[in-house]
């Protein structure tokens, strides 16, 4: 049976410093200290998130994708029980996460942003104590903590003490304790931040794994790829509030003239440019040298034939073309004005 | 209530302790030990304390010894748990009330403190030499007293731990604990005090007052002691007021 995330209206303001290291969060929100009348003016306030709802559903791969400081780590921090919220309710399955926060915490799994494992403990010890905090029997988790230290491989580490892992090495162990309790809906804060790309593909296929054993995943992430790659719905989110949602699909078509199609020419005269413009649904054609444009247009491949004739025309040759499809970097770009990595 | 997830939470902890215990009685126990040694049987066997001082002080160093261990037995792991790298988040997330982790935290401070008073009659009496009585005549207020004086400092170990920072670290011990072992009436009976008035009645804050005097009146009756009825439900009254305040301030750390 897998589980869905309901999220309504929900409002997080701290009114004091937040365990941001913890959290690994860059707390960068919008500070917006009260200024009330004859009050203290210092009073510290800062608000996380803003009026945000979400339908997660059973078993899909979903994605919040968004800057630093945008409330990602917040929204996870509440779904986890583990931020209270200030306004606003959140279900994990049919439980209040914030009211019956027990029944909530049987259902999840959560790989922090940083890793938090137990430095007093061996890498073993940390999967075994973590089945048993679930109620597992001692034959049930001997035989789950050897399957896991496998899978993540971490068996000829097992014995040894957490503290001297390498940051792979935690982060790994950190997946692989939020899984030892084989939790309905997991939830992985930054997964793949400082991972080596090669660690990071096998990070993808064993979250892809987990889902197709029908668990609901919920990540967050600031790179695009990633989002696009992973995730089956996403959410874009920019200082605690949720800008748009839909699948990467849905999404990157919602931009006008979201294609992007680089070509280039043996030369360049003006009178091609002129005619690159003049094509249907070019929206923007900008000259990067004089060989080389890029077209900013609602459509990709269509355009080919048109983009050959008008070179024709001109008497140049067409050397390359390139399409990037709409990315979620312009999608961004196109809501909030700003780049991702701002 | 969830009594097996409260159990393995318990055993992580215990787990822990063991493998930490030699380093943390050497901690607890060297500085009591030296002094028992020096006064105890340095100045006692030069003539310049009387050998009666020896059966005043054993019961006092017991005291701080329980005292000592349980509150940094649940103090020092509680700050590093919180600090930076969040070690706690994981069992912050086993499926019980928070509260509970607390509970068990001292739980695992009692056990500690209570190894670690249990020991110092034995050592101390190496130490010390002959001469010495002690009275085990009242077991039952004895247990009772030991149970307290426990359950205090573990649960005050939880308030303290959850209050201060990594970096305060050093300053807890010269701010709150140094002073708590020189006016916690553990090297002498609290009716010396008579002579400093305002001082005889600010100690009575100081809940080593209670443990060592506690201690004195079943281990040492001979020796003056405060009543042993009133130790006891001072001592209740403080277990309670320090449970209900580490147990709020550990609730409050434990969400943002």
């Amino acid at each position: 049976m897998a589980i869905g995330i309901r999220i309504e209206h929900l409002r997080k303001v701290y009114d004091s410093p937040p365990p941001s290291a913890a959290r690994g969060g860059g707390f960068s929100f919008t500070a917006q200290r009260s200024a009330g009348k004859g009050e203290k003016k210092k009073k510290f306030e800062v608000v996380a998130l803003e009026d945000v709802s979400l339908e997660i559903r059973a078993g899909e791969i979903f994605g919040l994708l968004g800057p630093n400081g945008a409330g990602k780590s917040t929204t996870i921090g509440i779904l986890t029980t583990r931020t209270r919220p200030t306004g606003g309710r959140a279900f994990v399955g049919e439980f209040d996460v914030w009211k019956e926060q027990v029944s909530a915490k049987r259902l999840i799994g959560v790989v922090p942003q940083r890793p938090n494992l137990d430095f007093a403990l061996t890498a073993r010890e940390i999967l075994l104590f973590h089945g048993a905090y679930f109620g597992q029997s001692a034959r049930e988790r001997t035989r789950r903590t050897d399957e896991l230290l496998e899978k993540f491989k971490l068996t000829d580490r097992a014995d040894h003490m957490v503290r001297n892992f390498s940051g792979g090495m935690m982060q790994r162990m950190s997946i692989a304790r939020a899984m030892m309790h084989d939790p309905e809906v997991l939830f992985l804060d930054e997964p793949s931040a400082g991972l080596d790309p090669q660690t990071r593909l096998l990070l993808w296929e064993i979250i892809r794994d987990y889902n197709r054993a029908g668990k609901t995943i919920v990540l967050t992430t600031h790179y695009m790829d990633e989002a696009d790659a992973l995730c089956d719905r996403l959410a874009i989110i920019d200082h605690g509030r949720i800008i748009a949602q839909g699948t990467p699909r849905e999404l990157k078509s919602s931009i006008p003239g979201g294609y992007l199609l680089r070509v280039r020419f043996d030369r360049l005269p003006d009178d091609l440019m002129a005619g690159l413009r003049a094509l249907p649904g070019v929206t923007e054609v900008r000259s990067a040298d004089h060989i080389a444009a890029d077209l900013y247009a609602d459509r990709g491949g269509p355009l080919i034939a048109g983009i050959a004739g008008a070179a024709q025309e001109a008497g140049v040759t067409l050397c390359d073309v390139h399409i990037a499809e709409p990315s979620l970097e312009t999608l961004f770009l196109h809501h909030t004005g700003r780049s991702l990595r701002d | 209530m969830n009594w097996k997830t409260f159990f393995a939470l318990l055993s992580r902890d215990g787990h822990v302790a063991r493998r930490n215990l030699l380093p943390m009685l050497l901690q607890n126990l060297l500085q009591p030990l030296l002094l028992t040694f020096v006064f105890g049987r340095v100045l006692t066997a030069s003539g310049m304390m009387r050998t009666g001082f020896k059966s005043v002080l054993l019961p006092g160093v017991m005291a701080i010894s329980m005292v000592l261990s349980g509150i940094q037995a649940v103090a020092m792991p509680v700050i590093a748990e919180f600090q930076f790298t969040r070690e706690i988040e994981d069992r912050l997330l086993a499926p019980i009330a928070t509260a509970w982790l607390g509970v068990a935290k001292i739980v695992t401070g009692m056990v500690q403190a209570l190894v670690a008073g249990l020991v110092v009659i034995p050592a101390a009496w190496l130490m010390m030499g002959s001469d010495i009585s002690i009275d085990f005549s009242h077991p039952l207020t004895f247990a009772a007293i030991c149970l307290l004086v426990a359950l205090c400092s573990a649960s005050g170990g939880l308030a303290l731990g959850c209050s201060v920072g990594q970096t305060q670290i050093g300053l807890m011990f010269s701010l709150i604990v140094a002073p708590m072992m020189m006016f916690g009436c553990a090297y002498y009976p609290w009716s010396f005090l008579a002579p400093f008035p305002v001082l005889k009645w600010a100690v009575l804050i100081n809940p080593l007052v209670y443990a060592s005097e506690g201690l004195r009146g079943v281990l040492a009756p001979m020796v003056p002691h405060i009543d042993t009825l009133l130790v006891l439900v001072a001592l209740v009254v403080i277990d309670a007021a320090f449970l209900a305040l580490g147990l709020a301030k550990f609730g409050k750390k434990a969400v943002s």
